[in-house]
Formats: C-alpha cells, structure tokens, sequence
C-alpha cells in the first residue's frame, strides 16, 4: 500500500473544517455536537482535556502513596502474624528465593505503575512546551501507557485468589490489607488520565512547530 | 489513497475518513477482505474486514457467554494441605475482599472479571446478529455498540488468568493445588476473549449500522 500522508502534507479534520468521531471514524461538519452516526459526543480540540488528565494523575498518585505504605496482604500462620507491603513482600519473596515471581511483582506493581506516572507526565508536558522526541515516538508512548495500564490490576487479582485460596482455619489464612484498595484506585485514576488524552494534540504541536520534527 | 487539499474538500462527507489518533483526512477506499486500510499519518489501523467475520464473532461470543457462565460457578481451584480443604469459585475469589469499605473492590474486581466481559459478548451478540441475518439492526444497537467498545478497556478477565498463573505459583511449595473445570474454562475463555476483541472490524459494523442491508 503506498505510504501517503507524510507528516508535512497531513491534513487535519480541524483545518478543513470538520470534526472527527473518536468511535466510529466518521466526518460531520465542524461545530455538530454528536455524531450522526453512533452518537458519540464530537469533541474537536477539548481545551479542558489536559486539565481532566492531570487531575485523573494526581488523585492516582495521591492514591499510589498509602498503596505502598500500607500492607498489602496479611498472612496468618498458626504462631504469628505477617503484615507485608508490596515491596516488602516482593523482597522477602527474593530472599526465599523466588526471583521470578519478586520480579513480577515489583515489575507490574512499582515499575509499570511509576513508569505510567512518568510518561502521562511526558506527554501532557510535550502539548505545551517543545520537547525532544518525535511525534511517532511520543504516539508510541502513549500507545504503550494505554495498553499496559491495565496489567497493574494483575497485583490486586494475585491478593484476590490468594486470600480466597488460602483459608485454611488455623493453619494459615490470607487476608487482603488496606493498600489493596488504594493500589486497585491508583490504577483506576492513572487508567482514566490516559484515556482523557487527545492523542490528535500530539499531531497539532508537531504542525504548528513547522513539521520539521520527524523519525 | 490520498489527495491534495482542494480535492478533498470537494468530497462528500460521506467518502472521507479521518484517523481519530491524528486528526488526519483519508478519502474513504474501503479494502477487500483479509487486506488492511491504515492511517497515513500515524499507522493506526483504520479498516480490516475479513470474510464471514460476523459469523465467526458470533460463534465465538456465544462461546464465551456459556465458558463465563460455566467459570463462574464451577469450582476453580482447590487448595489441600495437612488435611485441611478449600475449593474456590472465581466468584469467591473476586469477593475475598470483604469487611468494611473493601466490599467496593470486591465489587469491582467481580465486575471487572466477569460482569464485564460478559456484557460485552452479550452486546457483540446483540448488535451482529440481526446484522449478519441481513436484517435491520436492533434497537439501541448503535448505543450498544459503543457501549461495548467503551467498556473495552476494563474487560480484564485475561489479566485475571496471568495474576492466577502468579498466586498459584506463589503457593505451590507450601501445599497442593489442583484445577477445578473453570479453571481450564477460563483459560479457553480469555483466549477467546482476545481473538475476539483482534478480530471484529469496527469500522466494518459501524457501516454496517449506518447502512443496514435490509430485505
């Protein structure tokens, strides 16, 4: 299929005078409030959009503070009883000597969750200021924050079969601590600012820039 | 295909489509089955039928309506050691969080891993079947339809499985799991659920709402 399109001779939905549905693809005239098609509201450029992701941001990382201060699970075994934060119990399961199952851990629930923090940042930042980083990769940016968001429910889904899983009367028991309902609101918020994004304002700082930044 | 500016502008609404990740304008060529329309700009892909796909999604989301229902109920794994039981629901595990405030993530995790998911094969359900008998679309279909597509993201129920895989890992040294029936359904569910949701060209059905082929 021929490459056409190239950023310089993009023509945008907003330039011609119409507004795109961000659902069903279709084109209405600019200044329609809902599609004719699915119903959708038509939003052309939302100036309150950044605002809606940063406030979505700081309630998530607001949220993602006590997740970790907190514990997490709370397992009773016949003698003591064992309260472990994310971290904590990713770190004594090392030192048990399950590498595997730590790293997956620490990776879905610390690395995935700050790395969304940072990039949301990044990219709500770049619609301001010029920044470094073509549009290409600041989309790749946002399609990756976009997917992967939701593997940080993996965490409380782990808390959730554990704790069912091991009721074993005396012998031992697992219970979900308070952080679990932080961290499940952590992901919420960060997973709702993602989504208030206009990817298209990445585009328009690019054009309005001179389209010289490409690759 | 692509065209310079004044072109463009002397289409119909109706012959355009506009990428809704960058804003950019396409003259609408729709592909033949099994080829792929793709923005200019960005890459995103635009328009991907293939044949009989209707069908195909049918029978597939039929099958995940009577595979969730089945996970649901059926026991899902049960834990042994030293003498003592427990057999678990994926019900029971999306409410181990209970006592006090948690009761809203229990809430939540059940919807997210079923409820959700479940909807969302019933409303596929709802929107292609009159369409794909070549009848008038549904009542509502359209509201349906982007019903499901919004809902899209907070179907986590393969997420689900992963953090299964983890916790049971986590406790196979301390004692014996086995695997009830739901297991083995959920894990044929989620891999239905994902060439579902890979499959189904939504460009094709939202033509196919607006231009019903009755008769």
């Amino acid at each position: 299929m021929e490459r056409a399109g190239t950023p310089q001779n993009r023509i945008s939905a907003r330039e011609m005078g119409i507004v795109a549905c961000t659902r069903c693809t279709k084109a209405a005239p600019l200044g329609t409030d809902i599609c004719p098609r699915c119903g959708h509201a038509l939003v052309s450029r939302d100036a309150l959009s950044l605002q809606r992701v940063w406030a979505f941001w700081i309630v998530g990382l607001m949220c993602y503070i006590p997740a970790n201060i907190y514990p997490m699970l709370r397992t009773q075994t016949l003698f003591q009883v064992d309260e472990s934060t994310i971290i904590g119990g990713a770190v004594e399961l090392a030192q048990y000597g399950n590498w595997g199952i730590a790293f997956i851990i620490l990776f879905a629930s610390v690395a995935i969750p700050i790395g969304k923090f940072w990039a949301i940042a990044y990219l709500a930042l770049s619609i301001k200021r010029p920044v470094e980083g073509s549009n290409h990769r600041r989309m790749l940016v946002f399609e990756v924050v976009e997917y992967i968001g939701r593997w940080s429910m993996i965490d409380i889904f782990v808390v959730a079969i554990l704790s069912a899983l091991v009721q074993l009367k005396t012998l031992a028991s697992i219970n979900p601590g308070v952080a679990s309902i932080f961290f499940a609101l952590s992901v919420i918020f960060t997973m709702l600012s993602a989504q208030a994004f206009d990817p298209r304002l990445i585009w328009d700082a690019q054009a309005k820039s001179g389209g010289t930044r490409t690759t | 295909m692509k065209d310079a500016a004044p072109t463009l502008a002397d289409l119909s609404l109706d012959d355009l489509i506009v990428c809704p990740t960058c804003d950019a304008v396409h003259r609408l060529h729709k592909p033949r089955a099994g080829e792929r329309a793709i923005c200019g700009t960005c890459h995103k892909v635009l328009i991907a039928p293939r044949t009989n796909a209707g069908l195909h999604i049918i029978a597939v989301a039929v099958a995940i309506l009577i595979l969730i229902i089945g996970a649901a109920t059926f026991p899902f794994l049960e834990i042994d050691t030293a003498g003592n039981k427990n057999a678990v629901s994926i019900l029971d595990a999306a409410l181990a969080f209970s006592g006090g405030f948690m009761i809203f993530l229990s809430l939540a995790t059940a919807a997210l891993i079923i409820f959700i998911p479940l909807l969302r094969a019933l409303l596929t359900l709802y929107v292609l079947v009159p369409l794909v008998l070549d009848r008038a679309p549904a009542r509502h279909a359209i509201r349906a339809f982007r019903l499901s597509e919004a809902l899209r993201p907070w179907s986590m129920a393969e997420i689900f499985a992963i953090g299964c895989a983890v916790a049971l890992v986590k406790i196979t040294d301390l004692a014996t799991v086995t695997f009830g029936p739901a297991f083995w359904m959920f894990g044929i569910l989620v891999v239905l659920v994902i060439a579902k949701d890979n499959f189904m060209c939504k460009w094709s059905v939202w033509n196919a709402l607006e231009h019903p082929k009755t008769g």
